[in-house]
């Protein structure tokens, strides 16, 4: 099984951690979005959306990381423990309920802010309009709201006692913006104690090294100025912006 | 007590539940529920979905919102026909495929023309710019390329021979704008002809059933009091403008 993987990319993280921790092997295959890999002829022909991550397993080729996150679940059933993604009728519709909202909510909101602090002064040559960012930055809270009072309530994890795919898909969402230097934990403290659950299930090593790249982003202004590429990315990235 | 499903006919999450429910004989109770008046706000809807979007289910004291969830949880509960989320490792990715695709491409992108054309300058009575109107056209144009050319290729439905979730949860979708007065199908032959058969796998009556309130919206809209919206006339206009 091979993955296509930029660890900058939410998504990316999420497909790399799941098949890391249940023991799905796997060769990754690195994309490098900010020099626009992902345009180039050769990932077109693995896949047209050209969005990261990608599977392909012997010759069937899949994108859209909770259909392989599920492929994954479904293919290695003997292996991967229940509570992942429950057999049970109600648990298994929390997680789909979680992981159908999030894609216009918290992904949508701390990807948006990633973009706009990490990506936008490189892009657009200049700072971010405050407000651009404080209308982005609200729309985070909201959705980090509503990940604590209706997701998590008073629970462990998002379905109950015990991890699912739910939580691994929030949390990495929600780190995106960490290294941007904008600490979403803070004041936060139901947040915080539910990370560190989510980290201990997966393995604080394995977390941590899933998230170097993206706690370095500070480097990455430079590295995207620096690449000849940039004024053929120029304006594919400034649809992110609108 | 039967389950209930609170549905507005006007969004294209509840049409696709509403169909599958319907094509299937599941019972349920109808609860409508109108979001133009802002009845999602209610203290008593707040109680079954917090997050008081439409749909949403409660099944006894189970309460569910997201229709990919709800739809999901329809088929196992009632043990619909295989074709719908097929037990197949890869035709089931396929559909699971396009159910996570969908959201931030054709929904948005849909959603976003129908509110541009009619529901914004019709009834909160703003003027929306032109470049606003072609950016969106474009989107939507590429969101209905990628049906074409990535999710259905030379195949009669997405995930192959049989029409599945993802068919139903794409074709309310292509409806929406559709809805607004723009014929998506216009010179789309392989779009239109996978819209026959996904409507003749429905069945025409229910189709059109499901459909009415939004293909009257260009009249409806004339008789609409915006006044109701008004309260939201700031975040739609971020959202959207």
């Amino acid at each position: 099984m091979e993955l296509y993987l930029d660890m900058h990319s939410p998504p990316c993280r999420l497909v790399f951690l799941f098949a890391k921790a249940v023991g799905i092997p796997f060769e990754f295959k690195h994309v490098e979005l900010s020099a626009g890999q992902h345009y180039s002829e050769e990932f077109g022909k693995i896949s047209m959306i050209r969005k990261v991550p990608v599977m392909k397993d012997g010759s069937f080729i899949l994108t859209e990381s909770i259909a392989i996150l599920k492929y994954m679940v479904q293919k290695y059933s003997s292996s991967v423990a229940d509570h992942w993604y429950p057999a049970d009728l109600q648990q298994r519709a929390r997680v789909n309920e979680y992981l159908s909202w999030q894609h216009m909510n918290i992904r949508a909101h701390a990807s948006k802010v990633f973009l706009l602090r990490a990506v936008f002064p490189v892009i657009m040559g200049s700072e971010v309009p405050k407000e651009k960012m404080d209308a982005a930055v609200e729309d985070l809270n909201q959705s980090l709201n509503l990940l604590e009072e209706k997701f998590l309530e008073n629970k462990q994890f998002i379905v109950g006692d015990k991890i699912s795919l739910a939580d691994i898909v929030a949390l990495i969402e929600v780190m995106q913006p960490l290294g941007t230097g904008l600490n979403v934990f803070e004041g936060r403290p139901k947040l915080s104690a539910w990370r560190e659950r989510v980290k201990k299930e997966l393995g604080e090593k394995l977390f941590d090294e899933a998230h170097e790249v993206i706690m370095k982003v500070g480097s990455l202004p430079e590295k995207m100025q620096n690449n000849s590429q940039l004024e053929m990315l120029r304006p594919k990235f400034q649809k992110l912006f609108r | 007590m039967a389950l209930e499903l609170y549905l507005d006919l006007y969004s294209q999450p509840c049409r696709s539940v509403y169909i599958f429910a319907k094509k299937n004989n599941i019972p349920f109770d109808l609860r409508r529920l109108s979001l133009l008046d802002g009845e999602q706000y209610g203290e008593e809807f707040g109680k079954i979905n917090m997050i008081r979007k439409a749909p949403a289910l409660r099944d006894g004291d189970f309460c569910l919102a997201e229709s990919i969830a709800i739809l999901l949880y329809l088929a196992e509960k009632f043990q619909t026909p295989d074709f719908w989320y097929p037990a197949d490792l890869q035709q089931r990715a396929r559909v699971n495929e396009y159910l996570s695709w969908q959201h931030m491409a054709i929904r948005m992108h849909g959603s976003k023309m129908f509110w541009l054309r009619l529901l914004i300058p019709k009834v909160l009575g703003v003027e929306v710019p032109q470049d606003k109107l072609d950016a969106a056209l474009e989107d939507l144009n590429g969101s209905l390329k990628l049906i074409e050319e990535k999710f259905l290729q030379d195949r009669p439905f997405i995930a192959g021979d049989h029409i599945s979730l993802a068919d139903l949860v794409a074709i309310v979708e292509v409806m929406q704008p559709v809805g607004s007065g723009l014929d998506v199908f216009e010179g789309r032959p392989k779009l239109s002809a996978w819209r026959d058969r996904v409507q003749d796998a429905i069945g025409k009556e229910l189709f059109d059933d499901a459909h009415r309130t939004i293909m009257g919206s260009q009249e409806a809209v004339k008789l609409m009091d915006g006044s109701k919206m008004q309260v939201f006339k700031p975040k739609i206009l971020r959202l959207f403008l």
